[in-house]
């Protein structure tokens, strides 16, 4: 079953429409990174998710059911500014957690905290930045959800901490195999976290997949200027000097010229690459199909 | 529960995360530090150390198993089926150091000794051979 189904969905904010025509599929069990500009529509996608916000066109689904009512129950989300109470203590927010959430797992709570070294007896404000999101990560997968939603959780931390929140993020998805949908402008920090891309741009998907399909199919060729390589291939984008010639590029088949150099890509590399070429688009075949009249 | 070995990560190699964890256990295998029956780390004690994605720990696991090198037990973990220890060769050693001891008086340096080797392993070399 797919964790998020998205078709045709938009959503307008008075004449402004910050979401339009998204399609998306992403498979259960991913961890999803939601990159793009500011005012791409990252939050108002994630705020839907979790049915703090109606569509205005379209539909999205989680786990196959729309995010209201009791479908609520299977998805957490933990907003930038981390909502906690700061005068309660980490036990207290515990306390907090388990009378809101039948499914509450207390213990499992208490054992991460421990893991972590977060003191119970702690005041939240008590509590450094990484601490807190880590308390508020833990509160999220201690409701026992499918989905968890975070929107930049690696905001304003430093980077031990960083570090620290995505190990903590990624030992609850060994043991749950929960889905996880999280926003970031850090896009060099999201490589060997997340493993599926949703790179939106002003309200649209610009790029979409797998991270390993999308990285498969995207190379930087280099080559002597002037000229282009032979073969099937669609440039994105391009850099030319006096000699050379750099074309971002994505290809469905080895390039055969031995003058031209293909260079795998990072992930930043490719987010980049589409982030300085907004009429570019990328998605998985089925949605492409869907998509061929607007693409 | 400790780990028999432990994984690094070089993340400006370039090489995917995944295929780096196949290389440390297939490292480990050749060098006798893992042997058949000895479990791999769970995916869970790895990413409590690299803080990686799950499913990059199974996906490599999962390549390993089909390379007959590891087997999965459902609930139990992987361990690890075949060592890759290579037989002991004393002929083969000593031809390889005789040919070291050649290369080093004719002014070779290690770099270029492994240089020489690496061709001699690349496609192209190892069709003719």
């Amino acid at each position: 079953m797919t964790a998020l189904e998205a078709t045709g969905l938009g959503k307008r904010y008075r004449d402004t429409w910050a979401l339009r025509e998204v399609f998306l599929s992403v498979p259960r069990g991913r961890v999803v990174a939601l990159v793009g500009p500011n005012g791409a529509g990252k939050t108002t996608l994630m705020r839907l998710a979790v049915g703090l916000h109606r569509p205005t066109t379209g539909h999205l689904r989680v786990f196959g059911a729309e995010p209201y009512g009791e479908a609520l129950a299977q998805v957490a989300y933990v907003a930038q500014d981390k909502p906690l109470y700061d005068e309660f203590t980490v036990n207290e927010m515990l306390n907090v957690g388990r009378h809101l959430n039948p499914r509450f797992d207390l213990a499992g709570a208490r054992d991460r905290l421990a893991d972590l070294n977060i003191p119970g007896r702690a005041r939240v404000h008590q509590l450094s930045g990484g601490q807190r999101a880590q308390l508020a990560i833990t509160l999220a997968v201690a409701k026992r959800v499918d989905l968890i939603v975070l929107d930049e959780p690696l905001a304003s931390l430093d980077p031990l901490a960083r570090h620290e929140v995505m190990r903590g993020l990624m030992m609850a998805v060994a043991e749950t195999g929960l889905t996880v949908l999280l926003s970031s402008h850090v896009v060099a920090e999201l490589d060997e976290v997340c493993d599926h891309l949703v790179l939106l741009s002003r309200g649209r998907v610009q790029v979409a997949g797998d991270i390993e399909d999308i990285l498969r199919a995207h190379r930087m060729l280099t080559g002597p200027a002037g000229m282009m390589p032979g073969g099937a291939y669609e440039v994105i984008g391009e850099d030319r000097t006096e000699r050379q010639t750099s074309l971002f590029a994505r290809l469905r088949e080895p390039i055969p010229d031995p003058r031209w150099t293909a260079h795998e890509l990072s992930l930043t590399d490719v987010v980049l690459g589409y982030m300085r070429s907004p009429m570019s688009t990328h998605f998985p075949p089925p949605v492409l199909a869907e998509r061929d009249d607007v693409a | 529960m400790t780990c028999l070995i432990d994984f690094t990560l070089d993340r400006k190699s370039g090489t995917a995360t995944y295929a780096q964890l196949i290389q440390q256990v297939e490292h480990a295998l050749r060098l006798g530090l893992l042997m058949p029956g000895d479990q791999l780390p769970t995916a869970k004690q790895v990413v409590g150390r690299l803080a990686i994605n799950p499913n990059t720990v199974l996906r490599a696991y999962r390549e390993l198993e089909s390379r007959g090198l590891v087997e999965a037990m459902p609930g139990l973990g992987t361990f690890v089926r075949r060592s890759l220890v290579a037989p002991h060769d004393p002929e083969l050693e000593a031809a390889l150091g005789a040919w070291v001891a050649t290369a080093r008086a004719a002014g070779l340096g290690d770099d270029d000794m492994r240089s020489l080797l690496e061709f001699a392993l690349s496609p192209g070399q190892r069709e003719t051979a």
